[in-house]
């Protein structure tokens, strides 16, 4: 069987990716990700407005108080070096490159246009195989229009490609006009692969305590659908590497995004749930499928159920809405 | 070998001198905090955490102990067994190393000990320079050598270190606290190889044979009797005799080796000279210098500075003076009340008067005066040494005079000339007067390192401090020049070259232009108002200076650009900008670079954003910087408001006020109380207005709860029930709302706030439950910008408290809600913005405080509670409040025990009196008297209305008896008694004092201020401290567990003990409060305080001690004997199972952090384990409560 596949020109045993969470924080984990069959691994995402954050208050709270009483002319001893910024990060890519055999991807998540510059080079420098921007922009003013946000993230995506030598994947959000508008523009930036799609931190509120509260939920198989889509519409039609993520909990999932035309699968949330170990069992799983269809590589399977390759494209677009809409309604009876 | 070649230049405090050579010299440390002399054990623990190696490769071992007492010990222990060993300490430390001295010198040990010398307490603590307390160890056979300035701190502390080796007389080597301990000053440093050179390896191979050792065992410290004990006290004297030369045989190889030179007695001055003045430590500097001013002028003077005073060396002191000395004026920095004189002068007598005797003095006997001067690091300038001089030219100079204070009422006082001035006109004086939050003195620090080590020039800084923690000014004094700057005092009135004023408010609290020379610069930061307005702003005193002394004028408005450039309220690199721009000690463009190379030393590490922010704080000063057109007249009538209002009482307008203005030198003896007793009530009449943000009330939206007063760190949030009328004559808008209790109709409840005292930490709107239904982010309480509402806040709050208290025998006070009406005796103390400890105080004040007697273990506690000029204990309408009493630090329990020992006598005696004269009084009277229960308010009220009665019933009677119970009468009215300190105190030093008075049984409370770490001192490390925080001492992270004192004391069964968190649970802290006092024996309340060294952003701090206590590292509990002895279980668990990770809890604290951004496998094992303690204290108290402590439990105490 030969699960192979390539990712931006990157070739990987398996299309399996765990992607950016706190499991690549550890170069153990990291290195129990490569054990249980992973075809490369997406590092935690550095944000840059952390780092500004975490370097301000570092410089403010070990000085809050210094230098303005005769007892007590500081309150820390004075220890040397901090790994603020990312000192920590570059040096698990550093090792994680040396470790692993399997490629290591960077992730990135900006702010300002020198600090996406700066990091991506250090990334690229620390010896990642690839890079991911992860791009998260909140719309809030109302002044700003589609096409200035889209610039937004076409202006990075130029910024570090022209910078960095290693491929460059771009995450995003499902939350754009025209998906396929935007991929090519993302495309003709300069990045090589389109990674579907980005879960947002959606805030909560706490009704006790009258708050807004923000945490992040694990994804539900359900939420595949959303990458299901796109990826199968986008398949054939942008010349980038296509990478699915969110809601993918199994290797029939996985089977489902690769039909659609995934080049590779990225896994957290499964993960996150079910330990390490459950990367071996959804591979087994694509495996047995494939089997039974008489699959023999996942190449053969790729974009198999595209939108371009199934019978009836129409499938994907407004007239599946509907009909869903319709048998749901003879379903329940409604309306 | 020629090492002068190899000189190295250094930018150092002379603390940092001293533990240079301590670290390089010696193999173990043992420290213990105290001003001034922590910086020196803090130097060697970080280089020890960092690995550094001494001179022969080892790493020393730095270990902090309990005490001092307990440091001395581990010395004498590491001497004993062979180790090179030192320690560090000052003032009372040193005292408290008395015993270990005697014997560490009996023994003949090599070691030596640094000491910046520092004030003995005694009418009132100081944490000051003074000679106090080396010349109280005078007597215990340590050598005692001495250094002036920074430079001869490191040089002389490597001749004791190689004097003490060779010749086996352990060594005290002193220096004066803060003026030399920290005093800047560019100085060569003492190179490894030079330390070699002095240092030969045969004296420490010596050192390790003398050692203990099971493979070759003897015997040391035998009891000796009558027989031989003398004898054998005697054996010691060839050792002491040989001292002197060993010293100066090491001083001239020192020289040999760097081309400085020592002699155990110095002289300096005209080798004619008559009039000499012998003395030591940094005064000799400013002697010399004064000396060579007057030598150039013709006057036959000259000094003799005292490097080594023990063993004092008659011989090699006669020499050192000049053949044709007339008048010795021999000056002491310590006082000795009774003695014929003091210490120094003594033995100056003694030594000329034996020569005389003996034939052998090679001059005429001269007349010998003494004379006191620097106590506390009272200023001693070249005026003084003049005034000496010119005293000794008398006919008959005063003896045993002071110089430097105005003494009007045993008139030894010296006159001097403040304007006779000594410094070249090469040498470039500055003064920056900024606030401690605005980050001045860190930059002038940058500034002197810039110009000492990029320069030719030397550089000397000096940093001044008030004794606030919140808002408090600085001021910083920097000297530069071409020669060396020998001038260990503050800059002089008519002075300085440069005078910078970093904050706009200064100008109206401290007149600080009388410092400027004539045609000097003035720079200002003009915020709020822009340059090109601020002229019209300023006082007239101010314009007038500038204009009279021809001051070339600077303005920026700083915090503006700081703002704009990202620094926040910090405006240091701006104004230090300004300074290199204007001042011309660099040229411009050169200076800019050095600041920014500079910059990127000190904040690199901390990542490249923040140098990013400076470097643009910099380009951005240099656009902003106006200078201002001066008018030939001024253009204001705006004079300096008073400093304190015209109704402030006598004493406050007379004294307070006048240290208040930074004129406290000015005030004469006579101003003062004979035996340190202060008024209280004071901090009252120091209106500070630091917060530019202060709350404001919303009464629509208040529900009443009280959470708001409960947590004001500075209690500026009151409140109280008044009736509709009572408002009748209420300013304009002053904001009341409906009672809510509909017990009470009618009532109208009113929420002061004292906004020129609030320091803006804003607790109060984190602690306010109260959400506005339409905007959530608005509560009912909200910072607002202060100026706006100014003028209309004063107003409210003078009127707030012209309105009646409510009656607090009517109140529950183990309510939040109530307690809020009880009055608070504590108030507007100089703690921290957002103190975690005052709360507590505060709440102690209001629960007993007209019947509170506190017992203070020295601390931020004692600093907030009793450091002048003003003082926060105040009293109720009837003038009663908490009576207060500062000790010491070890001593504090045994102290408030003394207080209880005194009331339970005169309660009897006066008891005893009351049935004596039954017959007089009234069985009545007497009865109700001894037997009325005075658990409540009200039954309190009560019986100190019976008191009043039994005063009235002795009035006029004049038998023994009667004059006797009228002195004690009230003692009858229950006493509330609180030993009150900082788990420095209770964890460590005051451990032993603390666990005896609770195991006494008798009615004394504690209330353990934990911190977790020294705060006062500046966050040294106690067994308080958590496992895996980071605090100096502890630099690689505290390794072992944080000590559980709460279940020590429940171990003794009849000590009621609680563990608190206003935070988390205000109800059971007063419970605690209430329950530990009505118990009728020991105490022990220990209260979590979030604390600026924890390194949190402290309006979160009552956020951290909840989640300190749902991690479980913080488990609330109460135990109460009084349970068991009614069959019940005395323990109870207030706290919930752990439910967070305590790294949830830690890692929003930089003292945890910091160890993760460092050493983060370090971090990651300390954390796991102070999980597995949480977890596993969590199990035993479980245990110990399920197993129904009664059943254990020792009966109740008394």
């Amino acid at each position: 069987m030969d699960l192979t596949t390539t990712y931006m020109g990157i070739k990987l045993r398996n299309p399996f990716v765990p992607s950016a969470s706190p499991l690549s924080q550890r170069l153990d984990d990291l290195r129990r990700l490569e054990d249980a069959g992973a075809g490369a691994v997406v590092m935690f995402s550095i944000f840059e407005e952390q780092i500004h954050h975490d370097m301000e208050a570092l410089d403010h709270l070990l000085s809050a108080g210094a230098e303005s009483y005769a007892e007590a002319r500081s309150y820390f001893p004075d220890i040397g070096e901090y790994q603020v910024g990312p000192t920590q990060y570059l040096d698990l890519i550093h090792q994680a490159r040396q470790s692993l055999s399997i490629p290591v991807i960077g992730s990135l998540n900006g702010v300002s246009h020198e600090g996406w510059i700066t990091y991506a080079k250090q990334i690229e420098e620390a010896g990642a195989h690839a890079l991911e921007l992860n791009v998260y922009y909140i719309a809030t003013d109302p002044a700003k229009s589609g096409v200035e946000v889209e610039q937004l993230y076409l202006d990075v995506i130029s910024a570090v490609t022209a910078t960095v030598r290693i491929p460059v994947a771009v995450k995003i959000g499902p939350f754009f006009s025209s998906i396929p508008h935007m991929a090519r523009q993302v495309e003709q930036a300069g990045a090589r692969g389109l990674v579907m799609f980005n879960r947002f931190y959606q805030p909560d509120f706490d009704l006790d305590e009258m708050e807004v509260r923000s945490d992040l939920q694990l994804s539900t198989a359900w939420e595949m659908r959303l990458p299901l889509r796109w990826i199968a519409i986008l398949f054939g039609r942008v010349n980038l590497s296509l990478a699915a993520t969110t809601g993918v909990h199994s290797g029939l999932d996985a089977a489902k995004l690769i039909l659609a035309g995934a080049d590779v699968v990225q896994v957290c949330s499964a993960l996150l749930r079910n330990g390490i170990g459950h990367l071996r069992t959804m591979i087994q799983e694509l495996e047995a499928w494939m089997t039974s269809k008489d699959y023999d590589s996942v190449g053969q399977m790729r974009g198999a159920m595209s939108q371009r390759a199934v019978a009836n494209p129409a499938a994907f677009e407004r007239a599946n809405y509907i009909r869903i809409l319709e048998e749901y309604k003879a379903k329940y009876a409604l309306g | 070998m020629d090492t002068k070649n190899t000189k190295r230049i250094a930018i150092m405090d002379g603390n940092e001198a001293a533990a240079h050579i301590a670290y390089k010299t010696n193999e173990v440390c043992a420290i213990y905090p105290i001003t001034p002399s922590s910086p020196m054990g803090e130097w060697a623990d970080e280089w020890a955490a960092e690995g550094r190696p001494n001179i022969w490769g080892s790493v020393p071992t730095v270990v902090e102990l309990q005490s001092e007492g307990g440091a001395s010990g581990a010395v004498h222990g590491a001497l004993q067994t062979g180790a090179l060993t030192t320690t560090f300490t000052a003032s009372q430390g040193l005292l408290l190393m008395i015993p270990n001295m005697y014997k560490i010198a009996g023994e003949l040990n090599s070691t030596v000990f640094h000491v910046s010398a520092r004030t003995v307490a005694t009418h009132a603590l100081s944490i000051f320079g003074d000679h106090s307390d080396v010349m109280a160890v005078r007597q215990t056979g340590f050598a005692l050598l001495c250094s002036g300035s920074v430079q001869e701190v490191m040089d002389l502390a490597l001749i004791a270190q190689a004097s003490t080796l060779e010749s086996r007389v352990p060594f005290l080597h002193f220096f004066d606290g803060f003026r030399t301990s920290h005093e800047v000053q560019k100085i060569e440093l003492v190179t490894d190889d030079v330390i070699r050179a002095m240092i030969s390896d045969e004296w420490v191979l010596a050192h390790r044979r003398r050692a203990l050792s099971p493979d070759r065992p003897i015997l040391r410290g035998t009891a000796q009797n009558p027989d031989v004990f003398f004898q054998a006290r005697e054996r010691c004297n060839p050792y002491y005799q040989r001292c002197p030369a060993i010293v100066q045989k090491a001083m001239d190889r020192f020289a040999e080796l760097t081309g400085r030179t020592y002699h155990l007695f110095d002289y300096f001055g005209a080798p004619d000279a008559e009039r000499v003045i012998v003395l030591m430590g940094s005064g000799g500097e400013t002697a010399h210098a004064t000396v060579n001013a007057l030598v150039a002028r013709g006057e036959k003077v000259g000094v003799v500075r005292v490097r080594l005073y023990r063993p004092f060396s008659v011989d090699h002191f006669i020499a050192a003076l000049p053949r044709t000395v007339r008048a010795i004026a021999v000056l002491d920095r310590t006082k000795e009340p009774g003695a014929a004189g003091e210490p120094l002068y003594e033995d100056v007598l003694t030594a000329l008067g034996e020569q005389l005797v003996a034939g052998k003095l090679p001059f005429p006997m001269p007349k010998v005066v003494g004379g006191r001067y620097g106590l506390s690091s009272k200023e001693f300038t070249p005026a003084m040494v003049k005034a000496v001089f010119d005293e000794l030219a008398c006919p008959s100079p005063r003896n045993h005079f002071t110089v430097g204070i105005h003494d009007d009422v045993t008139h030894t006082s010296l006159e001097w000339d403040p304007s006779f001035m000594i410094e070249p006109d090469s040498v470039f004086r500055g003064m920056f007067f900024g606030l401690g939050a605005d980050g001045t003195v860190g930059a002038n620090k940058n500034s002197i390192k810039i110009i000492g080590e990029e320069t030719d020039m030397y550089a000397q800084g000096y940093f001044v401090y008030d004794s606030k923690k919140a808002g408090s000014r600085t001021v910083s004094h920097l000297r530069f020049g071409p020669e060396p700057l020998p001038y260990p005092y503050l800059i002089e009135e008519n002075s300085a070259n440069f005078v910078a004023c970093h904050q706009f408010v200064f100008l109206d609290q401290v007149d600080m232009l009388k410092f400027a020379k004539p045609g000097g610069v003035f720079l200002l930061n003009s915020s709020p108002w822009k340059p090109e307005e601020v002229w019209n702003q300023l006082p007239r005193p101010v314009q007038e200076q500038i204009i009279q002394k021809r001051l070339k004028f600077y303005a920026i408005d700083a915090s503006r650009v700081a703002l704009e450039a990202g620094m926040g309220s910090r405006v240091n690199t701006i104004m230090q900008t300004c300074f290199f721009a204007i001042s011309g000690v660099l040229p411009r463009e050169e200076a800019i670079g050095k600041i920014k190379a500079a910059i990127r030393k000190t904040y690199g590490r901390k990542g490249e954003e923040i140098v990013q922010k400076n470097f643009r704080a910099v380009d951005m000063t240099l656009d902003n910087l106006r200078e201002i057109p001066v008018p030939a007249a001024p253009t204001t009538t705006r004079e300096r408001p008073p400093t304190v209002p015209p109704e402030a009482p006598e004493f406050v307008h007379k004294v307070v006020a006048t240290i208040m203005e930074g004129r406290g030198d000015e005030l004469p003896v006579s101003a003062f109380p004979e035996d340190g007793t202060f008024p209280t009530a004071t901090t009252q009449w120091e209106k500070r207005n630091i917060s530019l943000f202060v709350p404001l009330w919303d009464p629509e939206e208040c529900i009443q709860c009280g959470q708001c007063s409960l947590v004001c760190p500075h209690s500026c949030i009151r409140a109280k029930l008044v009736g509709p009328e009572q408002l009748a004559g209420a300013p304009e808008g002053f904001p009341s709302a409906e009672w809510r209790d509909k017990s009470k109709p009618g009532l109208r409840y009113v929420l002061g706030v004292a906004i020129e005292d609030c320091t803006g930490c804003a607790l109060c709107v984190e602690a306010c439950p109260k959400k506005s239904k339409t905007k959530v982010g608005h509560k009912a309480i909200n910072m607002v910008e202060k100026q706006p509402i100014y003028e209309m806040g004063r107003r409210h709050w003078s009127f707030f408290l012209s309105l009646p208290d409510v009656d607090r025998s009517q109140l529950d006070l183990s309510s939040v809600r109530d307690l809020q009406f009880a009055r608070p005796l504590f108030e507007f103390s100089g703690a921290c913005t957002g103190c975690g400890e005052t709360p507590y105080v505060r709440i102690l004040t209001q629960l007993f405080g007209d019947r509170l007697l506190i017992a203070n273990a020295t601390g931020c506690s004692s600093i907030y509670g009793g450091n002048l000029p003003t003082t926060p204990y105040c009293t109720d309408a009837h003038g009663r409040g908490p009576t207060w009493s500062n000790s010491l630090f070890e001593d504090n329990a045994e102290f408030g025990y003394g207080f209880r020992l005194t009331i339970d006598q005169h309660a009897g005696w006066a008891v005893q009196l009351l049935q004596k004269l039954r017959p007089h009084l009234g069985d009545d009277l007497v009865d109700e008297l001894i037997h009325a229960p005075q658990r409540t308010e009200a039954e309190i009220v009560a019986q100190r209305a019976r008191v009043a009665e039994l005063r009235r019933r002795l009035a006029g009677r004049m038998d023994p008896d009667s004059r006797h119970l009228e002195a004690v009468a009230d003692h009858l009215v229950r006493r509330s008694v609180w030993v009150v300190g900082g788990d420095g105190w209770a964890y460590d030093i005051g451990y032993g004092g603390l666990d005896h008075v609770l195991a006494s049984g008798r009615n004394v409370n504690a209330l353990v201020l934990d911190t977790e770490v020294y705060s006062n001192t500046g966050g040294q490390a106690s067994k308080a401290t958590p496992r895996g925080a980071v605090a100096k001492f502890a630099a690689a992270g505290k390794p072992a567990i944080k000590k559980d004192l709460g279940m020590m004391a429940m171990c003794y069964g009849n000590i009621y003990v609680a563990r608190i968190a206003l935070g988390a649970n205000p109800r059971q802290a007063l419970q605690a409060f209430l329950e530990a006092e009505a118990y009728e024996g020991p105490s022990l309340i220990i209260a979590y305080c979030h604390c600026i060294a924890h390194g949190i952003n402290m309006q979160k701090g009552l956020e951290q001690q909840k989640l300190a206590v749902q991690c479980g590292h913080w488990v609330l509990f109460r135990y109460n004997p009084a349970l068991a002895a009614q069959g019940r279980n005395p323990l109870t668990i207030d706290s919930k199972p752990p439910s967070i990770p305590v790294k949830d809890y830690a890692y929003n604290e930089t003292r945890y952090k910091m160890l993760a951004l460092s050493r983060p496998k370090d971090a990651e094992r300390l954390i796991q384990l102070a999980q597995a303690d949480v977890e596993q204290r969590w199990k035993l108290y479980q245990r110990w409560m399920q197993e129904d402590m009664a059943t254990v439990a020792h009966p109740a105490g008394q």
